[in-house]
């Protein structure tokens, strides 16, 4: 996907004059956050099996190359082809030439954000063979002209019923349906077509198992399983080389914290293990089955101050509780992963200097760092960004300019307090009898929105020698 | 015993009569209190920009003037979390250093973590009467853990009722130079938990931190609400409120 961060601070703006999408965030909060809340109450030690899931992902990262050895070996002996691709130019050619090879016309998707990454849809339009995302979610997008999905599990969270509603009437030239089980079984009446008639399938992973070269997807409609198993003559699974965990221990661990997450569920409608295409005397299953694992970035944080972040599990809670996110959506990111897992993401892929604003636009409440299930210390990768940022002198001159003349006198107490002394008669003055500054020149970003309270007039530390004075 | 109290750079240009108030409070604990008079600023600007060398240099200069006290009491949750927390982060990879701020980190302490968990409860009568509401700043809660401390203290006052907001745990929208760099995600953030105050009928918000303060206080005059009071914990605490 084409990276948009650079515009950032316009497009969230857009989407804070958005009083609709404004509404549509709601949802976040009512359903996400309360729904998370109980379901993690529920469990005997959420601590306690969060450490365990953190061990269990720092031990299939701290061997990666091994265990994705182990997986290749297992998935191969299961009868899968396993290939790699270290760009996502190289994924994308990867699966177009698989489809070709197979003669394939038509594929049908589950949902996959790598497939976001390496611009899959695109690719095989290209190449003249058709797409179908099957996820209701990424289907109401691609019905609205490729639109780009704003979260990572609730793609569709920023449109409300309404805007469906009308978007399936014009695209599908029926009649306006309202209740949501009407517009629902119209997706399944289109959907269906689809599943029988195309000859791949493309599905992500949530997780890959080393031991017994599987797949595991967790989905909530189901059809995934209609890209996998149904026809298909092939089923190709795109997901990043970081996904792999060694055992289905570590998968049991994992999934009692995925689903409550995401989705405060206990567990998800749909979960599936697949290892391999379809052997003799067996009923279905795909007669091929590819996996490509995508690198694009991902190395690169092996073995460095941000492979933490390689443990993330894509539950999305992390932008469920982000004030940030709450009140911008996910497009206001500008690439495939938005909120702060995104803000970490997409400078470490896409390059610090393409996502300036992003490690920035947080206010480091650190809420996301409290959810997240396996203990990515967001708010301090965000923080480090911001160092490799200044490290490369990629902030604005005002900016560098400004924390140099702070420092300098922070340092300098006697000149500290005498600028303080400065500073606050002349932001009393400016305050008047309302005592309260409607419009702060340097920092006009503050009173947009509020006032600047006027300090007093004198600072704690003149006042305070005065008093002690015998 | 010597308490060294880290005034914090907002309340000394801002609202210096929170100072005060925190003074009296730790004087009638029983606590000689100490304001060492060339202390400037923690450097949590300068952390969160991602200027971590300058950050360093105000961290040193702090631990210098600080260290020497039996306890050292800053009356913000976000400079108390950028002394217990954070510098530990920023001398990783000096032994010494670290070892000295470690022990800075031991003996510092959030203002009412301090009263509840060293003073034992320890306040002076106050006269506050009214209805707040209390708004639980980010880096007290989440980085110190403090949501009960305040609670019980406010507990202790008899004419005072609290009740609590939806999502009182939720950031105000400040986060230092967040609030000027995106001035317009942090208003609209400030803006629901000015909705979230004004649902509690509360007379007076109570809070523990500057930023937090001048954010929520900005935003209610902003809007037209010249009557809700935003207090800091320590003038409530202190009855200079």
């Amino acid at each position: 996907m084409e990276v948009q961060s650079m515009h950032f601070k316009a497009r969230a703006g857009q989407k804070l004059a958005d009083a609709r999408l404004q509404k549509n965030l709601k949802k976040l909060s009512e359903k996400f956050v309360t729904a998370r809340a109980s379901a993690i109450a529920e469990l005997d030690d959420f601590e306690a099996i969060r450490d365990a899931a953190v061990e269990r992902r720092n031990r299939a990262l701290e061997n990666l190359d091994g265990w994705l050895d182990c997986f290749e070996r297992n998935a191969t002996a299961r009868g899968a082809q396993v290939l790699y691709a270290e760009t996502h130019e190289e994924a994308a050619r990867l699966i177009v030439e698989i489809a070709r090879q197979h003669g394939v016309r038509k594929v049908t998707k589950s949902k996959s954000m790598v497939s976001e990454e390496i611009g899959l849809n695109q690719a095989f339009e290209a190449a003249g063979i058709q797409p179908v995302e099957t996820d209701l979610g990424e289907y109401i997008l691609q019905i609205n002209q490729n639109e780009a999905p704003s979260h990572i599990i609730a793609p569709v969270i920023h449109k409300d019923k309404e805007e469906i509603s009308d978007l399936f009437a014009k695209a599908h030239s029926t009649t306006r349906k309202t209740e949501i089980n009407e517009l629902t079984r119209e997706a399944r009446e289109v959907l269906r077509g689809h599943f029988l008639s195309a000859e791949m399938g493309v599905t992500g992973a949530n997780f890959l198992i080393a031991e017994t070269g599987s797949v595991a997807i967790v989905t909530n409609e189901g059809n995934e399983g209609m890209c996998t198993i149904m026809p298909p003559k092939v089923h190709v699974v795109l997901t990043g080389i970081e996904k792999v965990l060694p055992t289905l221990e570590d998968l049991a661990t994992l999934m009692r914290l995925l689903p409550r997450s995401a989705t405060g569920q206990q567990i998800s409608n749909y979960f599936s293990i697949l290892t391999g295409p379809r052997g003799a005397g067996e009923p279905d299953g795909p007669e091929h089955m590819y996996y490509v694992l995508v690198d694009a970035g991902r190395t690169g944080l092996l073995g460095g101050e941000f492979q933490e972040m390689l443990r993330c599990i894509r539950c999305g809670a992390c932008m469920n509780h982000c004030p940030v996110y709450q009140k911008i959506g996910g497009h206001a990111y500008g690439w495939v992963y938005p909120g702060p897992m995104g803000s970490v993401l997409t400078p470490s892929y896409v390059g610090v200097e393409n996502a300036l604003d992003l490690p920035h636009a947080a206010t480091l409440c650190s809420q996301c760092a409290v959810v997240c299930p396996v203990r990515i210390p967001l708010p301090d990768l965000l923080r480090k960004l911001r160092e490799k940022q200044w490290e490369r002198g990629l902030r604005p001159w005002y900016e560098k300019v400004g924390v140099a003349v702070w420092a300098f006198a922070a340092m300098r107490p006697a000149l500290y307090a005498f600028g303080s002394r400065v500073a606050v008669r002349a932001l009393k003055w400016m305050g008047g009898d309302r005592r309260r500054i409607r419009n702060l020149p340097f920092a006009a970003g503050w009173t947009r929105s509020r006032d600047f309270p006027a300090p007093s007039g004198r600072t704690f530390r003149e006042m305070y020698r005065e008093r002690r004075r015998p | 015993m010597k308490v060294g109290l880290f005034v914090t750079c907002l309340v000394d240009a801002v609202r210096p009569e929170i100072g005060f108030s925190a003074i009296r409070l730790l004087e009638t604990a029983g606590f000689e209190v100490v304001v060492p008079e060339w202390q400037t600023c923690c450097g949590q600007p300068a952390y969160n920009s991602g200027d971590s060398r300058t950050a360093r240099v105000l961290a040193e200069k702090l631990l210098a003037e600080f260290e020497s006290f039996d306890y050292v009491v800053v009356p913000s949750g976000s400079c108390g979390g950028q002394i217990k927390v954070q510098y530990i982060e920023l001398f990783r990879d000096d032994p010494d250093l670290k070892a000295r701020i470690e022990r800075l980190a031991d003996k510092t302490f959030e203002l009412t973590d301090f009263i509840v968990n060293v003073a034992k409860c320890a306040l002076p009568a106050s006269g506050f009467t009214g209805t707040i509401t209390y708004h639980d700043s980010c880096s007290g809660l989440r980085e110190l853990g403090v949501k009960k401390q305040p609670r019980q203290l406010l507990a202790m006052l008899p004419a005072v009722t609290l009740t609590e907001m939806k999502d009182c745990e939720q950031c105000c929208g400040f986060g230092g130079t967040f609030s000027v760099k995106y001035g317009d995600i942090s208003g609209a953030i400030v803006d629901e938990k000015c909705q979230n105050i004004h649902a509690t009928g509360a007379g007076a918000v109570v809070l523990g931190d500057l930023g937090c303060m001048l954010n929520i206080e900005g935003r209610l005059r902003r809007i037209g609400d010249e009557k809700t009071r935003v207090l800091h914990i320590a003038q409530v605490l202190a009855g200079d409120a």
